[in-house]
């Protein structure tokens, strides 16, 4: 299995690997981190074999390491993902994502009343429940559940 | 509280809830002051609710300030298709505070964080009301000389009433006991009762409630909407289960106070209101003195 994932990617030698990204959320993962805007080398796979996921996709980015709280954006998307931190070609440090306490501008309220569907409000959302993603919208105050949960 | 909005009740610590009682009794005492003389403020009404502006200008009013706005937004800019974003900024340079009723949730918390100017919310679709939770505290403490340890019954429709939410909430900081008193389709909603599991409140449901009225400190009534009902004939078999009439009246308590966030339709009988525990033509006219005390603490003027 190593092999293979070393075959599809190529190893990079100083930077930030985030793997274990589900296939299906790859490009909203781009997206989020602001990746489609950087000149950093990036290389990625998707559709790779994963026990886990199904099918998983990997990102590796060159000459960039994230703060926690740039990272933890990407949970509401791939809740699952890990880091590794790569100095020199060796892993330094393994990161895993955590919910964070409050998302602003990643997903889009369920309530169809609320003002964030009406007018260019950026969205935020307090984390009611971080294991079934449930967040309370700061505007309407009702709650977005995971079932319910939209990326913009 | 200086430059504070009010958009939501939960935006006031149960100190400065308590402050502005307080106030509201200093306005009983003398509701005609100049207090807000020279003073501008901007009711922004996108939605007619003729009973809540009427409370607020006579409020405003009778403290000597000056108002300006519109009672239903087809004849403002809105209906050119200005956004609210524009709206505030515009109108925020006219007045020294805005109190706004619109039809779309959360649209308040908006314009607070757009404004220069302190914002009440009078109303922001199905999610809050905070001047009639304040109001209706008001009215409790008044009744009662207390808002702990109270027995709250709550009657009618549990499910989509705003002022019951925010009540219930409200007064979950209180220790309160709740009895909710609702047809099927229209029960308190279940994450209203995690609340209060949460909090370790004690609360009952019911659908009727004549065997239980003794025990109740306030009965706050509601109306059931026939529109409300999926299925008419439901309508037709609960709508006379949730009307309280006089006869009912016999075994209440002696400080038993029945309220209601009015207009009433027909879920208190016309033979109720002469008596003396009928209270909601009163507690409409504290809802004058709550909104003083509420535009002159956002104003810094008391």
């Amino acid at each position: 299995m190593k092999e293979a994932k070393q075959m599809s990617v190529s190893a990079i030698q100083n930077g930030t690997v985030i793997d274990h990204v589900p296939a299906s959320n790859l490009f909203k993962v781009i997206q989020i981190l602001g990746l489609d805007r950087i000149d950093n080398q990036i290389t990625f796979g998707t559709n790779l074999e994963s026990k886990k996921l199904g099918r998983k996709a990997i990102i590796k980015i060159s000459g960039v390491f994230f703060e926690d709280e740039d990272i933890n954006r990407i949970a509401l998307v791939a809740p699952d993902a890990k880091l590794n931190i790569i100095k020199d070609y060796e892993v330094v440090e393994k990161k895993v994502v955590e919910v964070p306490d409050y998302i602003v501008g990643i997903a889009k309220c369920m309530n169809p009343k609320c003002i964030t569907n009406f007018e260019a409000v950026t969205t935020r959302f307090k984390v009611v429940s971080k294991k079934n993603v449930s967040l309370k919208c700061h505007y309407c105050e009702k709650i977005t559940n995971q079932e319910n949960l939209q990326i913009i | 509280m200086k430059n504070r909005s009010l958009v939501s009740i939960d935006d006031f610590s149960t100190e400065e809830i308590l402050r502005i009682l307080d106030l509201t009794e200093e306005f009983e005492k003398e509701p005609t002051q100049k207090l807000l003389e020279g003073k501008v403020i901007a009711t922004l009404f996108f939605e007619p609710s003729t009973r809540t502006r009427l409370s607020f200008e006579s409020a405003i009013s009778r403290l000597g300030g000056k108002i300006v706005g519109f009672s239903d937004a087809s004849n403002s800019s809105v209906s050119k298709g200005e956004t609210l974003n524009d709206t505030i900024l515009t109108v925020n340079n006219y007045c020294d505070l805005i109190v706004m009723r619109h039809p779309i949730e959360g649209s308040a918390r908006y314009a607070s964080e757009i404004a220069s100017v302190p914002v009440i919310n009078a109303g922001d679709g199905a999610n809050q009301h905070p001047t009639q939770t304040l109001l209706d505290l008001y009215s409790i403490r008044k009744t009662q000389g207390r808002l702990d340890n109270l027995n709250i019954f709550m009657v009618g429709d549990l499910k989509y009433g705003r002022t019951v939410h925010s009540l219930m909430m409200a007064m979950s900081r209180w220790n309160t006991t709740f009895n909710f008193i609702a047809p099927e389709e229209l029960k308190m909603p279940d994450e209203f009762k995690l609340y209060l599991d949460n909090l370790g409140l004690k609360y009952y449901e019911h659908n009727d409630f004549t065997d239980i009225i003794s025990k109740a400190d306030i009965i706050y009534m509601t109306r059931v909407q026939k529109e409300r009902f999926s299925d008419p004939i439901e309508y037709e078999k609960v709508k006379n289960v949730y009307v309280l009439r006089n006869s009912m009246l016999k075994n209440t308590k002696s400080n038993m106070r029945i309220l209601h966030p009015l207009p009433r339709v027909n879920e208190i009988h016309q033979d109720v209101d002469s008596n003396p525990k009928a209270y909601y033509f009163e507690q409409a006219l504290n809802g004058v003195y709550t909104r003083q005390a509420i535009v002159c603490s956002l104003l810094g003027i008391k």
